[in-house]
């Protein structure tokens, strides 16, 4: 087993679908604009992963994040994927957790 | 009346201070810095008298009238003192509410602020005790100084860490390990969750340890750390030292090692040095974690000495990206209500006058940015909940016993308080009440790791709960 962790949950075991959904819940409580980003593994402690399409401005519906997440999954075979949640007002990520794991 | 000094006509001798420094009229400007003060004075001494004391000698006066007063506008120049208040549930002492023009200090220089404020009259004879208990920086004055060097989010930037608390640990024994073995002790932390591993304030350069050993093998631990977890790594390289050239000589050699973090103590090192350390990580790209031993000389009394809100924004304005606050929930000493107030003094942009916290002014920050809170001291895994409900996530949390101390090792430890965290974050997010079903949570994340079900066994829910020395006034009234 690789000793590889990918930042914040990666100490916990793999999420439920629950579990998750749970998270991008919380993402969008909180007013943060969701997206969804993917990378090679090879590549994950870099600070730049690809974007899939642009932030998720506006959305409410975690379903559609989530959906949006399963699509970049399915296009990039092999990739690690995560949801990022952009907080515009204090210019950061307010949260960034792996969804799937290579 | 009271514009009376310059125009009237020179006379030697000693005055009431209250003639020309105590001004109840006085309407503040938002260019002044204001000070509260907890005086308790000598029997005998009217209340009006001592506060104009405090002001007359934390500012322009002296305890007798010169000639050279009238070549000066004092009017202008004076500290007023402009409100007094009674201290909830103690009458041996009073507030005294002092408003100084800006020009009275030098732009950028919290040492000069602080040899005004809290000088000489701290030894005033008219005075048994004087606290300085908050001050009101202006925006106009905090604009003159640098801050700290990063702040949150560059610092999270930089470190790739989002959504949660970072996690620390300061190295234990302090003092006698060799470089080499020292750095096994950063490696395992680190390898095993952690975020930062700390020097302890005391290790400096000891002939055990000298500096230079203990950085590269340091350097070589988080490297390896690094390549070994894929998560970026740091360890606070203290780079406290007898002199200012020795502690840049250090900080210049964790630069050229690579490394994201030294360390300094504000306190003990001083302002003059923390504001010159503090410039040059910004110009070098380096993060700084302040310790403040020397505090609870200055902060723990409740009569003498200099509450740890003023000396925190004081470290605010001379600059640092983490400080150490206290735990509210360890072995140490805090309030929570006290403890909330100055977390936000060093992390927000404005903070609002809130008695019920210990704030006595507004404190509008600007642009600077905010620091870390850092809570460190006897903590260890089962206090986790309570510290994510208390710190929110722009904190550092740092287990050293509870990390060093586990039955397995460093990097057992580490995975246990790694664990502990990272559920109750998830717990939180879900909505669920940490502080009322930590115990479930922390109980249901050991099911799947027995790191930290042992880490749970070894420490049980241990509680200290001493009653606080300096509990705030509002609260010891209530």
């Amino acid at each position: 087993m690789s000793d590889i962790k990918l930042g914040t949950f990666s100490y916990l075991p793999p999420m439920s679908a629950e579990r998750i959904r749970a998270q991008v819940d919380y993402v969008l409580k909180r007013g943060w604009s969701p997206a969804i980003e993917h990378t090679e593994p090879q590549n994950v402690g870099g600070s730049y992963w690809n974007m899939w399409q642009l932030p998720l401005f506006g959305e409410t519906s975690a379903e559609r994040v989530l959906a949006e997440a399963e699509a970049c999954r399915k296009a990039n075979p092999g990739h690690v994927v995560r949801l990022i949640g952009y907080d515009n007002v204090r210019q950061t990520l307010g949260t960034a957790f792996t969804v799937h794991n290579a | 009346m009271a514009a009376s000094t310059a125009s009237s006509r020179y006379s030697a001798g000693v005055k009431d201070y209250r003639h020309t420094y105590w001004q109840p009229d006085y309407a503040v400007k938002d260019t002044d810095l204001l000070a509260c003060f907890k005086i308790t004075p000598q029997a005998g001494v009217p209340r009006e008298e001592a506060a104009a004391a405090v002001a007359a000698e934390s500012s322009t006066g002296t305890w007798t009238t010169v000639w050279t007063d009238l070549l000066t506008d004092l009017e202008h120049y004076k500290g007023r003192a402009y409100r007094i208040e009674d201290v909830p549930g103690d009458p041996s002492c009073f507030y005294a509410f002092v408003a100084y023009p800006i020009d009275l200090f030098e732009e950028g220089s919290v040492v000069n602020v602080f040899t005004s404020l809290v000088g000489n009259v701290f030894g005033f004879k008219a005075i048994r005790a004087l606290r300085l208990e908050d001050v009101r920086f202006p925006i106009a004055y905090v604009m003159t100084c640098g801050g700290p060097p990063h702040g949150i989010q560059v610092e999270r930037d930089k470190m790739d860490k989002y959504g949660r608390p970072l996690l620390g640990c300061t190295i234990k024994p302090k003092l006698g390990l060799s470089a080499k073995n020292y750095g096994r002790a950063v490696y395992e932390c680190l390898r095993g969750g952690l975020d930062f591993t700390k020097d302890d304030e005391n290790v400096n350069s000891q002939p055990f340890m000298r500096w230079r050993d203990r950085f590269g093998f340091v350097a070589e631990a988080i490297r390896k750390a690094e390549s070994k977890t894929g998560e970026r790594k740091g360890h606070y390289l203290n780079v406290t030292a007898p002199t200012p050239e020795e502690m840049y000589r250090r900080a210049e050699f964790a630069k050229a090692l690579g490394m994201p973090i030294v360390m300094h103590d504000f306190l003990t090192g001083g302002f003059c040095a923390n504001t010159g350390l503090a410039n040059w990580c910004r110009e070098n790209g380096v993060l700084l974690h302040i310790h403040r031993a020397m505090h609870a000389v200055i902060d723990r009394d409740r009569h003498h000495g200099i509450h740890f809100r003023v000396l925190l924004k004081a470290l605010r304005l001379s600059g640092g990206d983490h400080l150490h606050t206290g735990t509210v929930v360890g072995k140490l000493e805090g309030d929570r209500q006290a403890t909330l107030g100055w977390i936000d003094l060093l992390r927000e942009r404005f903070v609002n006058e809130d008695r019920s916290r210990g704030i006595f002014f507004d404190q509008d920050w600007g642009a600077m940015p905010g620091a870390f809170a850092v809570a460190s001291g006897g903590i260890h895994v089962w206090h986790m909940p309570a510290l994510l409900a208390i710190f929110g996530d722009d904190a550092v949390f740092q287990f050293g016993g509870g990390t060093l101390g586990h039955p397995w090792g460093n990097a057992a430890g580490a995975a246990a308080n790694r664990v502990a965290l990272e559920a109750c974050v998830e717990a939180r997010n879900r909505g669920r009440d940490l502080e009322k079903e930590g115990k479930d949570i922390l109980v249901a994340a050991a099911r799947s790791s027995p790191e930290l079900k042992a880490a749970m066994e070894t420490w049980k829910e241990i509680r200290f709960e001493f009653d606080t020395v300096d509990t705030l006034d509002v609260a010891r009234a209530a």
